[in-house]
């Protein structure tokens, strides 16, 4: 089998792939007018076409150490492989959250959150994907992902998620 | 608003003037020197208000226990309980037996009485220097809505307040805030309206949307908030009578927060972030014509205008961290002023122009402090693991701010400008972000 024969069966168990994607179209809850919730169906994380293959294989959040911006080595990895699946999966928008610890003043902290969703942002567009796909939004530390007092959660709550919806 | 008219209350009391001033002829007269700190609180009696109808009876305990709790909340004064009391109180116009309250070692009294017909309320009263005898100031007499009690009250506090300090009250005034709910990783976030002193509670959102940081207008009657309505943080100006609401200075693409009132209630300062870099706008609510007033890569947030309403005090990590500035708001340069160790941010203004409040981080630990406006004489009032967000008492003298301890839900606590009298806020769940009215009309 050439090389070429080979790619373009990878390219159809693709297209197969995600033609068996259970998710079924566009299945976009309306919970009410300014709700600011919408629903996207996961899909099955077998399928490497699916949101929940990209938030539990892939992997959709990096951390930060405090007040900073930088992206570690591993979370460079992860954005990386993030930017190969989303050029991969043009039909997703994606929205990339900012979040801070709770160790720093509400107003602070919501414009730290939208730093770090803006240094994701970039990121991401270096690695090729359309900015016409990208939103930031900051949620400061209003959501955080554990709450406890301790650095165990601070570090875990100081962090981007890339949210990837129909 | 409820309306609450007042006026001197005349025909004063023939045998005051008998009443035995030879003896203290030496005293000075009662007054409360706040300047000074004031270390022993001035003990004083608020007997129950005289009834002068059935109706009013219902009112009579009540309103002396407003006026008792307000004046000992200041931290200045401490109500001597009705249960040590010697003397009664049954007419307000009788003159009054100093004796029996010099006995229970009073310095201030206060008398009342209150009538109430229909829907309509009476409340009259008197503050009397014990010890020389004298009456401090004329009497005074509320009416109004009877739904309206508690104003009642606060605005007798507010005026007992000013007779023995010479500087205006706080205590008819409301506090907007955060009222919160449900599990920290998923908190329910409503803005509400309380009293000062925490009765009174109102939701003005329904909670579906997370929101935080309402502002107060300059005269109490709209608010400024933040709110994820449409996913994103935007804010939103509400009538608090109406309840109705809108976006302003909202643009697709960016996040806005952190608003706040010009004094002329006419403009708002906020935070804008787009692409990742978050600097400051004003508004104006008339025109809708908005401009950028800084231009940095930094964070340049929580901006609070100075009482003349030309100058901006705002925090910037421009330097590498968070630091207070202060700019004109015709445009120009920003000038430092915090230079002590530790990270600044929510510089509030005081009302009198003269201080400014903040939150700081040092080694681990929240403070909120003062300093003046020139960065100078910085004073940390309080210490915890998260206290932050201080708002000023209409009158400048007691700062409102959120306090967390490790682990534990956040609350609403008040101190003192010279640092003392730390007090909890009742509230009736966890709350934060705590924005305080001026004194109503």
């Amino acid at each position: 089998m050439s090389f070429l024969n080979k790619a373009t069966l990878l390219a159809v168990a693709i297209v197969l792939a995600a033609c068996s994607n259970p998710r079924g179209g566009a299945d976009d809850y309306d919970y009410g007018q300014g709700s600011g919730i919408n629903s996207t169906a996961l899909g099955d994380p077998s399928d490497p076409a699916s949101i929940a293959y990209f938030n539990q294989t892939i992997g959709d959040t990096v951390h930060f150490t405090l007040n900073s911006t930088d992206l570690s080595e591993q979370g460079q990895v992860i954005l990386r492989t993030q930017a190969v699946w989303l050029n991969r999966n043009p039909q997703y928008s994606i929205l990339i959250e900012g979040h801070a610890d709770e160790r720093g003043t509400r107003e602070y902290n919501v414009a730290l959150g939208a730093r770090r969703a803006a240094r994701v942002e970039q990121f991401l567009i270096g690695q090729g994907v359309a900015a016409s796909r990208l939103r930031t939004v900051s949620y400061g530390k209003e959501r955080p992902v554990e709450a406890c007092a301790q650095q165990r959660c601070w570090d875990l709550n100081r962090r981007a998620v890339v949210v990837v919806s129909n | 608003m409820t309306q609450i008219s007042r006026r001197p209350v005349l025909g004063l009391l023939a045998g005051f003037a008998l009443a035995p001033k030879l003896a203290f002829a030496q005293q000075t007269p009662l007054r409360i020197e706040i300047n000074e700190g004031v270390i022993e609180p001035v003990p004083f009696a608020v007997p129950a208000f005289v009834a002068e109808n059935g109706a009013g009876s219902e009112y009579a305990t009540s309103l002396a226990q407003v006026i008792a709790d307000n004046l000992t909340g200041t931290g200045l004064l401490r109500e001597i309980p009705q249960s040590s009391h010697i003397g009664r109180i049954t007419s307000f116009d009788s003159p009054v037996q100093f004796s029996d309250w010099r006995t229970i070692n009073a310095r201030a009294l206060v008398t009342g009485a209150v009538r109430v017909n229909a829907q309509q309320i009476t409340v009259k009263f008197r503050l009397f220097d014990v010890v020389t005898g004298q009456q401090l100031g004329d009497g005074l007499q509320l009416d109004g809505r009877t739904d309206a009690w508690r104003r009642m009250a606060h605005r007798v506090s507010d005026q007992v307040y000013q007779r023995l300090t010479g500087e205006s009250g706080y205590f008819d005034s409301r506090v907007v805030f955060i009222a919160e709910s449900g599990p920290r990783t998923n908190r329910r976030k409503q803005v509400a309206i309380m009293d000062q002193d925490g009765a009174n509670t109102q939701y003005l959102t329904d909670g579906t949307s997370l929101a935080f940081a309402p502002r107060f207008s300059p005269t109490g009657d709209r608010i400024l908030f933040t709110s994820y309505e449409t996913g994103f943080p935007r804010i939103y100006l509400m009538d608090v009578a109406s309840r109705r609401r809108q976006v302003i200075g909202d643009q697709p693409g960016e996040m806005t927060f952190a608003p706040r009132f010009a004094p002329d209630g006419q403009s708002v300062v906020y935070s804008l972030s787009v692409g990742g870099s978050t600097d400051l706008y004003m508004l104006n609510l008339t025109s809708g014509q908005r401009w950028q007033l800084t231009q940095t890569q930094a964070i340049d947030t929580a901006p609070s205008f100075a009482p003349d309403g030309q100058r901006v005090i705002f925090e910037s990590d421009r330097s590498g961290n968070s630091q207070l500035y202060i700019m004109p708001v015709a445009g120009g340069a920003a000038e430092r002023v915090s230079q002590g160790q530790g990270r600044y941010s929510t510089p509030v203004w005081s009302p009198r122009g003269d201080l400014v409040a903040f939150t700081k981080q040092l080694n681990g630990r929240f403070h909120i402090g003062v300093m003046r406006t020139d960065g100078s004489n910085e004073r940390l009032l309080t210490a915890s693991f998260l206290d932050e967000g201080p708002t000023w008492s209409p009158n400048g003298r007691v700062i409102m701010f959120t306090r967390e301890e490790a682990g534990g839900d956040p609350v609403l606590m008040t101190v003192d400008i010279t640092g003392r009298n730390l007090r909890r806020v009742p509230t009736p769940g966890p709350a934060s972000d705590p924005s305080w009215s001026p004194l109503l009309p």
